[in-house]
């Protein structure tokens, strides 16, 4: 299916490396994931407080948003986020969990709790860019290029969003995945399935 | 574009497995909300609506499977093969599956149950109501906080407009859980009485479950008395706080003027308001403050949670059903629990059930993760 629309960015976050449009931009090998991500996010050079108090999927996701929007962001520009994965908030619920599930040491608290909902995340990277736009989070069993497609071109063409932020952010365990885009009017590579296949693939 | 409807509706909960036993409930002012003494869901009593699982037994076991289903899968069976069967269509490739839930099966996490630990992931409700029904088609699942059933309803006409389906069933549902009383608790915003939207006096919300399904469709063949028209639908963040509303009510008016711009409707053609009204102090001042921001203080309002308490994904859809049929039988019903105005900005709260005549409503929800939605619908017949 062709679209007049186009992939200007896309960022990757898996196997210890974080990418932007395919160029490393960082890599360590040698810590566990919120190691790995605390330094990742000394590397970008950002002072943004707020990040420590996220949980894995929200750093995750905010890091590999940030690679994309931190040059092109304000809050008129209308971005819609439309993310997507299999795991849900699962890694937070996990953790909830175990703090109430023994009545003699039960500590539930408010500041994990809210981060048992997946849009969370979307909600930090409004925060962060100050976007008051169209959100959405599904769950799949497995990326589904082909959905988000439709999802985004709609919103496009009907002006809705002039811009969309999409993709998978998973966090399950301590597996992670993350890959988002951006799709708008100017860019190098058209907005396909079979292009956003490939380059969720690559890397 | 096509026009896209919302027709044959269930909506079980703790006033009835059915829609028309739901809204008659409602016409008399009964609240599901009760004082709940289960020490498997919370260490107090608690006020909360929950429904009775001996009747959900004795009707499940009427659909005849021989599966293991836990308790919120059986309740989305029930109430899917209700509309299935109401609306007469044949599941094929044109035929979409959208599931609406916040938590979904939850409740397996805790050490007392005995479903596996892998019926939490999400997807798990999409593989047993494709397989049970035979869609042809992958299940989306959406999972956006309280906003998700109005969120869904948008995902669904997106869909049909981009000509992928003709007709999408809607399943929404949320269970009472360990899980998410402890957690509201933590936030101390569990109220110790039947809420009260918009009063003076309230003090925060009460949990409740419901599970409901619609059959979204184009097709004018397939409708009821009660469906009405998706006029306009947006989705807007405060991009303000993860677990609080804008003071501003920034994300929900930018929604309502979004979803007014696609219906091309002004204030004056809007005859009722569904509201989110959660009963939290700073949740209902926030819609007041955006519903004065968009001239609607004189546009009758009122929260459906005084009957159900924050049923969370289910919310959405369960007040939009029975939006459809306070149109259908042009009445206003009483916005349950409210006193006196308690927000610092006008709004005209139904104060007893009455007859008017209705023919567009909006629908709107806020949640966590700064989410705000809007659903502007208009009367069919």
């Amino acid at each position: 299916m062709n679209s007049k629309f186009n992939i200007n960015a896309y960022s990757h976050i898996r196997n210890d490396k974080i990418s932007l449009n395919g160029d490393i931009v960082f890599e360590d090998e040698t810590k566990d994931f919120s190691a790995f991500i605390k330094s990742a996010y000394k590397s970008q050079g950002m002072d943004y407080p707020k990040f420590f108090k996220m949980d894995n999927l929200s750093k995750l996701t905010f890091i590999a948003a940030d690679l994309i929007l931190q040059s092109i962001s304000n809050s008129e520009e209308n971005i819609a986020i439309i993310l997507s994965n299999k795991a849900s908030s699962l890694d937070t619920d996990r953790k909830y969990q175990e703090s109430i599930s023994d009545s003699n040491n039960y500590f539930p608290s408010p500041s994990v709790f809210v981060y048992t909902l997946p849009n969370i995340c979307i909600g930090e990277i409004c925060i962060k860019h100050q976007l008051f736009s169209e959100n959405s989070f599904f769950i799949f069993d497995n990326f589904n290029p082909h959905h988000l497609w439709i999802q985004t071109e709609h919103l496009l063409k009907t002006k809705k969003a002039n811009k969309v932020l999409c993709g998978w952010v998973d966090f399950d365990d301590s597996s992670y995945d993350a890959f988002l885009y951006l799709v708008e009017e100017h860019g190098d590579l058209n907005h396909t399935i079979k292009d956003i296949k490939q380059l969720y693939l690559c890397q | 574009m096509r026009k896209v409807y919302l027709s044959h509706n269930s909506i079980i909960s703790s006033l009835g497995f059915d829609s028309d036993t739901v809204v008659k409930k409602i016409k008399d002012e009964v609240s599901g909300i009760s004082l709940i003494n289960d020490k498997t869901l919370f260490h107090n009593p608690f006020y909360g609506s929950v429904i009775n699982k001996t009747i959900l037994k004795n009707k499940f076991e009427a659909l005849k499977t021989e599966e293991n289903y836990t308790v919120l899968e059986q309740m989305m069976l029930l109430s899917l093969s209700k509309v299935i069967e109401a609306s007469n269509i044949t599941i094929d490739e044109s035929v979409g599956l959208i599931i609406s839930t916040t938590k979904g099966n939850i409740d397996v996490l805790d050490k007392t149950s005995d479903f596996p630990k892998s019926y939490a992931y999400l997807s798990r409700l999409g593989t047993v109501l494709r397989n049970h029904f035979l869609f042809k088609t992958e299940p989306l699942v959406v999972s956006n906080a309280c906003v998700s059933g109005i969120l869904s309803i948008s995902v669904a006409k997106r869909l049909i407009h981009e000509n992928v389906y003709k007709h999408v069933f809607l399943v929404s549902g949320d269970l009472v859980s360990k899980f998410v009383l402890s957690g509201f608790n933590s936030f101390q915003a569990l109220s110790n009485s039947i809420c009260k939207p918009y009063s003076k006096d309230r003090t925060g919300i009460n949990i409740g479950e419901a599970i409901a399904s619609i059959l979204i469709t184009s097709d004018t063949n397939y409708l009821t008395e009660e469906s009405v028209e998706v006029l306009g639908e947006a989705t807007c963040n405060d991009a303000n706080h993860i677990s609080g509303p804008s003071r501003s009510g920034e994300g929900l008016y930018r929604c309502v003027s979004a979803a007014m711009k696609e219906a091309t409707v002004t204030s004056k053609d809007i005859d009722y308001i569904s509201a989110h009204g959660t009963a939290t102090i700073f949740n209902d001042e926030m819609e007041a403050v955006a519903f004065n921001r968009l001239d609607f203080q004189n546009i009758p309002l009122n929260s459906l949670k005084g009957y159900f308490g924050h049923t969370l994904g289910s919310s959405g859809l369960v007040e939009t059903i029975i939006g459809m049929h306070s149109l259908k039988q042009n009445t206003l019903f009483y916005s349950k629990g409210f006193t006196s105005l308690g927000v610092s900005k006008p709004l005209q709260i139904i104060e007893k059930t009455k007859q008017q005549q209705l023919d567009i409503f909006l629908k709107t929800a806020s949640g966590f993760g700064g989410a705000n939605t809007a659903l502007l619908l208009k009367s069919v017949s």
